[in-house]
């Protein structure tokens, strides 16, 4: 769309402060560097030129988590390695996402182990699960894509304040069931 | 203005002929942890470096962030039911994994593979190699901060990554090997497609050489680095372009000729130095290596079944398992049972691109393996990195993770 | 395999009471020897001329439950000169879990050693920092690769202790999570 199509001959855009900061944060999201096993390759795929991650705002990787915004949680995820996702995942400031990608991170894949932790959101809240082993690089900007949607539709100002979920409760497994 | 001589620095060391009053600098070692969530240790490594100022004078590894208990899951499944498995373990050149495991299942049984089976896995493998050594280059290259190479070895994975695609549906993680063979054929198309690209890829393994080569800043920064003597190194277990970089030319393909590869003529890259300039060489020497090698395989592929006639152990075809009674019989026995496996025990090394991938089965009978151990190229290297670092400079240690070519699958398996 | 045989031979010969076994299935040859040979069974096959076994293959364990010396470890070597390949190993109880380490003949027997003594409880004696490898040092869950400790583990894999204990219901809470 043109910018004149877009914005009329007199070049106004009417859009409330919540659309524009939503456009804003969806069209930049800085993902941290964190690969953990195999969906990390495809992941630097995305990030090559044929994929172009680029293209969506996302393609500064941040190294440290306090500058990023997206995790994508790539690879199997072990329960020793869990304690670090978390403290990353602290680390990083609000808004902040997570892709859990693949399919070891969203349900532990082929993987039921003694030592491997089923699916990221155990310990935590996943926005986008992006299934596949390794799901391709189209996949993965499909959920890129899909985040872009759910942050459109976030709300920013006058959310209602409510209480979130005790940080023990995994999100994804109930209560009591390992 | 007196004119005594050339204006020099202020001496600093401590107790000096120049200011003995000045008292000894008070220096500490650091304890500096790098990992397991870093941009450049490759994957979930974490390191302990003891330095002083910023020499490493110890560097402990700490792995098993990424130990997902795959020999365990061996020995719950079946063979066939592994395959997948090894596949994960290597992720940058999967399918020479599925080879290294097909292998060893192939010797603890005692089967034969047919010859056009044996060439097509030896095609296939020697890409996966050039699709290892291509990643391997890359990422060495964007740590050490020469971004360009990155881009360039990515844009020509991608087109062997498009051609596994075709060959067998998967870009990364394929698992088309099975034991008595592969898992389909390869068409003239495939074929056609594989040939152009080998002619054009002499061109571009040169391109990124040319970046490279002889680049000040390259050589500044590679030679010299992680230096380890033959002895050394095979003491340490040290194998692949690691060993072979010192001087060593230990290669299973030659030592112990497998599939096609004694049926080709082709050399082993092997190195003087044992530093890390010498390790790069050895690998830009092997993808050219490779090139020939799959140009041969490809003119003399003959002819014939591409998995063998041993219905007992091999699967069945999947058009056959879905339209006869009898494959689709095999097919649910192979899988729930596994196939009856003689009681014994077998080692079998197979040279993937970062070193001696070995299976050590252990089998009691039965059709699921009583131990599977694997010898992990990337885990022995590990025990070899406090040896290799000590001495170098913290930004060397950056180097030193390429050079060995550490993949934490296969490492913490 | 005459050339392996010819091995084996030297070291019946060297060793007469120590040697258990001899054992060839598909082209390798295993030597069984008593544990208390270990290292010097070591020494001679690296240091002796016309053997020079002087790169280490692999060193794994394997676990008979059903019998009284429970544990087997195994050695594979490699020299390089002579193009040969030797397995031998050894046995011991659980009672008397601790052998030689071989790792000042092998450098890298080191850290095969150290896995084993994480996934199989083997102890090394002499072995210069015999600590866990693949699992936290804190794991106490047991030792994975054994044959009596099952897959998915006793429990470590599904508790997550480094969370936070649940916020109290009059804490301030954040805003909804996107």
């Amino acid at each position: 769309m043109t910018a004149e199509r877009f914005s009329g001959e007199a070049g106004l855009v009417t859009l409330t402060l919540e659309q524009a900061v939503n456009w804003a944060r969806k069209g930049s999201l800085w993902p941290l560097s964190f690969g953990l096993a195999c969906c990390a390759i495809e992941m630097m795929t995305a990030v090559s030129s044929r994929y172009d991650i680029d293209r969506y705002g996302a393609g500064v990787f941040r190294a440290s988590p306090r500058q990023a915004d997206l995790m994508i949680v790539s690879g199997t995820v072990c329960r020793r390695m869990a304690p670090y996702i978390r403290k990353v995942y602290d680390q990083m400031p609000e808004p902040r996402y997570v892709i859990s990608m693949g399919s070891c991170a969203t349900s532990g894949n082929i993987y039921d182990s003694y030592s491997v932790v089923q699916g990221v959101d155990r310990f935590v809240p996943v926005d986008i699960y992006v299934p596949g082993c390794p799901p391709t690089p189209e996949a993965l900007f499909d959920g890129i894509l899909k985040l872009q949607e759910k942050i459109m539709r976030q709300k920013v100002f006058g959310a209602k304040t409510v209480t979130a979920p005790p940080r023990g409760t995994p999100q994804g497994a109930p209560q009591g069931v390992p | 203005m007196s004119q005594t001589g050339p204006t020099t620095l202020p001496d600093r060391q401590p107790g000096s002929a120049r200011r003995p009053d000045l008292p000894l600098l008070r220096t500490e070692e650091l304890m500096l942890n790098m990992g397991p969530q870093h941009p450049a240790t490759h994957g979930v490594l974490k390191m302990i470096l003891d330095l002083e100022g910023e020499r490493i004078v110890k560097a402990t590894p700490v792995m098993g962030f990424l130990h997902r208990g795959v020999e365990k899951l061996a020995e719950h499944g079946t063979y066939h039911q592994f395959i997948p498995h090894t596949d994960r373990l290597d992720y940058v050149c999967a399918m020479y994994n599925n080879f290294a495991y097909v292998r060893a299942v192939e010797k603890l049984i005692d089967l034969k593979v047919p010859p056009r089976a044996e060439y097509l896995r030896t095609i296939v493998a020697e890409t996966q190699r050039i699709v290892g050594h291509l990643f391997w280059l890359g990422t060495q290259a964007l740590d050490i901060g020469a971004m360009t190479v990155f881009f360039y070895t990515f844009r020509d994975r991608e087109i062997l990554l498009d051609w596994f695609n075709e060959l067998c549906g998967a870009r990364l993680t394929t698992s088309w090997y099975r034991i008595g063979g592969v898992e389909r054929d390869v068409t003239p198309e495939l074929i056609a497609k594989l040939s152009k690209f080998i002619d054009e890829f002499q061109a571009k393994i040169g391109e990124c050489n040319l970046l490279l080569e002889k680049n000040r800043i390259w050589l500044a920064r590679t030679q010299g680095i992680a230096v380890v003597s033959a002895e050394d190194a095979l003491s340490f277990g040290l194998s692949g372009p690691t060993l072979r970089g010192s001087g060593v030319d230990y290669d299973l393909r030659k030592y112990e000729p497998y599939a096609a590869y004694g049926d080709v003529e082709w050399n082993v890259p092997v190195g003087r130095n044992g530093d890390t300039y010498d390790r790069y060489w050895v690998r830009i020497e092997e993808m050219r290596e490779s090139c020939k090698i799959i140009r041969q395989c490809l003119e003399r592929l003959p002819d014939g079944p591409y998995l063998a006639d041993a219905p007992t152990v091999v699967l069945p075809s999947k058009d056959k398992v879905f339209t006869t009674l009898e494959s689709m019989i095999i097919q649910f026995k192979l899988f729930t049972q596994g196939f009856k496996t003689p009681a014994g025990e077998i080692y079998c090394g197979t040279e993937a691109h970062k070193g001696e991938l070995g299976f050590y089965i252990v089998s009691d009978g039965s059709g699921r393996p009583y131990r599977l151990k694997i010898r992990s190229p990337s885990f022995i290297h590990l025990g070899a990195f406090d040896h290799m670092a000590r001495g170098y400079m913290i930004a060397d240690i950056i180097t030193i993770f390429g050079t060995y070519d550490i993949v934490m699958g296969e490492c913490d398996r | 395999m005459n050339d392996l045989r010819s091995v084996a031979e030297r070291l019946t010969q060297r060793f007469p009471q120590d040697v258990v076994a001899v054992a060839e299935f598909r082209g390798d040859l295993s030597v069984t020897v008593r544990k208390s040979a270990l290292l010097t069974v070591g020494r001679f096959l690296k240091e002796e001329p016309g053997l020079e076994f002087d790169y280490i293959v692999h060193v794994s364990s394997v676990d008979y439950p059903t019998e009284p010396e429970r544990f087997e470890v195994v050695y594979e070597v490699y020299s390089i000169r002579h193009r040969r390949r030797i397995r031998f190993k050894t046995r011991l109880s659980e009672a008397d879990g601790e052998i030689d380490s071989l790792s000042s003949v092998w450098y890298g027997a080191n850290f095969m050693e150290r896995e084993i003594y994480d996934m199989m409880g083997i102890r090394f004696h002499g072995h210069p920092d015999l600590r866990r490898i693949l699992m936290p040092d804190e794991y106490d869950e047991g030792f994975p690769l054994r044959k009596d400790f099952p897959l998915q583990g006793r429990g470590w894999r599904d508790t997550f202790e480094f969370l936070e204990p649940p916020a109290s219901p009059a804490a301030p809470s954040s805003k909804d999570s996107p």
